[in-house]
């Protein structure tokens, strides 16, 4: 039975992945008909990688998202008042600019500025942009579907009380308990149930927005530098706020540092403290959007193959293509859990040597 | 250069959604899924220990039991060490006192024989002489009618009675 399922489980998965393929495969092929001999990879994976004022699932198929923003007061309006305004020209959707006339506001490679009089952005005066983009959209879908999952799960606590776990509560309990027991435990110590909600909350966002950013048509979140500087920000505050003396006191004065080597170790040891957040930013924003990238890349040398040798030449290079990708993305789904297992990780070591309590000298670093 | 600016609108929907995901979630589940699982862990240890407490308890008992066989075999044994003595002794008293009994029942008979051969002794001389008597009476009477006769009986009695 359960073997049975897992082959079924298997099977669903290859075709969702094979699907994934065909769909990125897809995208750029009807970007191409449009415009003609004008395949620039380098923008094709820009656009996918970026944050947008819509969401684009497929060429034409788009959803446009509200637009949110402050200049001398909060306006909102949709994002389609831009991408199908009425004062656009061929060339401006060529550029990527779509002026709205009407609203006094244009918008220019997905950043939103008052139009000036000569038709032109103003980019001295600071608009606001507090828009839904496609990033915010599928952020809030995955707080919804964090919210949904894990109230299931506690759900089934509730209900089988006394009993074996079922259904989803079996399925995320082993990651939980993995969490838990093997990361946040060992890592702070016995203090760890004060930051056991954070860390499990960051595991499981990370997770799961990795996981929506390699469905198709999924945004790249977790590759997007803001919110990674938010987690890394959150994880520093948590840190600096829980420190106990010693923490400081070892950043002013490293115990078993020549006093000679002081005026070299203390800013090295300032440095670190910023450098653990940064690391942890640069970190995921990096692995996710490189793994984007490498994906991407991977389809366009179909369209290369097709501007450099024709229609033939794409075809023939597509299922090469189409197996690295697909190892790709596998190797994508397993980036996906390191990367949010880091990060948790990381952020729980740092926690712990900060809270540690000890009278030697060796902090975790 | 784009990739690495964050946008100000992202960097404030991800810190309000976060934060507020984090303090739903932290009450809405990880506080539930953390008690279930401590419950949990909880039931199992004390199930552990209860099976481990119930085995300690079941060695105990049967060493109870067996010091308990023991002490009722010595006890056994003892009573029936005392049983055999008391019966042993009961025996020899027994003997010794039907010896005595016998000899004393023996004793009373030899005498009560004795007591009887003596009366019967006496019985026998009685009648010997009364028998005797008649006899003589008789043949007194029948000598003493004439005179020779007479005097020959008086001088057989005088000599009869010398040899008394």
């Amino acid at each position: 039975m359960l073997r049975q399922l897992r082959h079924k489980f298997a099977a669903a998965a290859l075709a969702l992945l094979s699907a994934f393929s065909f769909a990125y495969a897809e995208e750029p092929a009807h970007n191409h008909e449009h415009k003609e001999e004008k395949f620039n990879i380098g923008e094709m994976i820009m656009h996918h990688i970026s944050d947008a004022h819509e969401w684009e699932f497929a060429h034409g198929l788009a959803i446009p998202l509200p637009v949110i923003i402050y200049d001398n007061g909060l306006k909102v309006f949709s994002s389609s008042k831009f991408y199908h305004s009425p004062d656009a020209t061929h060339e401006d959707h060529e550029k990527h600019i779509y002026p709205n006339k009407e609203l006094g506001y244009v918008l220019e490679h997905e950043h939103v500025y008052r139009l000036g009089v000569d038709g032109k952005a103003d980019k001295e005066a600071h608009v606001l942009d507090f828009s839904i983009t496609k990033n915010v959209a599928s952020l809030l879908l995955s707080a919804v579907l964090l919210f949904l999952i894990f109230t299931a799960v506690a759900k089934g606590y509730n209900k089988n009380k006394g009993k074996a776990p079922s259904g989803i509560q079996s399925f995320l309990e082993p990651v939980i308990l993995m969490i838990r027991d093997d990361v946040v435990k060992p890592a702070i110590g016995p203090k760890y149930e004060k930051y056991l909600p954070y860390l499990l909350t960051l595991f499981f966002f990370v997770w799961i927005n990795n996981l929506l950013g390699l469905l198709p048509g999924g945004a790249n979140l977790t590759g997007n530098i803001a919110v990674t500087l938010v987690l890394a920000v959150i994880t520093f505050l948590i840190v600096h706020f829980n420190a106990n003396k010693h923490y400081f006191a070892h950043l002013v004065k490293p115990t078993g540092v020549p006093l000679a080597l002081l005026p070299v170790m203390v800013p090295v040891e300032i440095v670190g403290v910023f450098m653990k957040p940064f690391s942890l930013m640069v970190r995921l924003f990096a692995n996710i959007t490189a793994g984007h990238i490498i994906i991407l890349s991977l389809l366009g040398l179909i369209f290369i193959a097709k501007n450099l040798g024709g229609g033939g030449t794409g075809w023939s290079i597509s299922p090469l293509v189409l197996i690295f990708t697909l190892f790709m993305n596998l190797i994508e789904l397993l980036v996906a859990f390191l990367q949010a297992f880091i990060f948790t990780l990381l952020s729980s070591m740092y926690i712990g040597s900060a809270i540690e309590e000890h009278h030697e000298a060796d902090h975790g670093h | 250069m784009e990739l690495l600016t964050p946008a100000i609108g992202l960097l404030f929907w991800m810190l309000v959604v976060f934060v507020i995901l984090v303090v739903i979630l932290r009450v809405a589940a990880w506080k539930p899924i953390m008690n279930g699982l401590k419950e949990r862990e909880h039931q199992i240890q004390s199930a552990l220990d209860l099976a481990e407490k119930t085995r300690a308890d079941m060695a105990k008992l049967q060493s109870d039991n067996e010091k308990l066989l023991a002490e009722a075999r010595a006890e056994r044994d003892s009573i029936l060490k005392s049983a055999k003595e008391a019966a042993d002794r009961i025996i020899a008293e027994s003997k010794e006192k039907a010896t005595v009994e016998g000899k004393r029942i023996i004793e009373d008979a030899r005498e009560a024989i004795d007591n009887e051969r003596a009366a019967l002794l006496a019985q026998i001389k009685k009648e010997i002489v009364t028998v005797s008597l008649d006899i003589a009476e008789k043949v007194l009477r029948r000598e003493l009618s004439d005179k020779s006769t007479q005097e020959k009986l008086v001088a057989d009695l005088a000599q009869e009675a010398r040899l008394n």
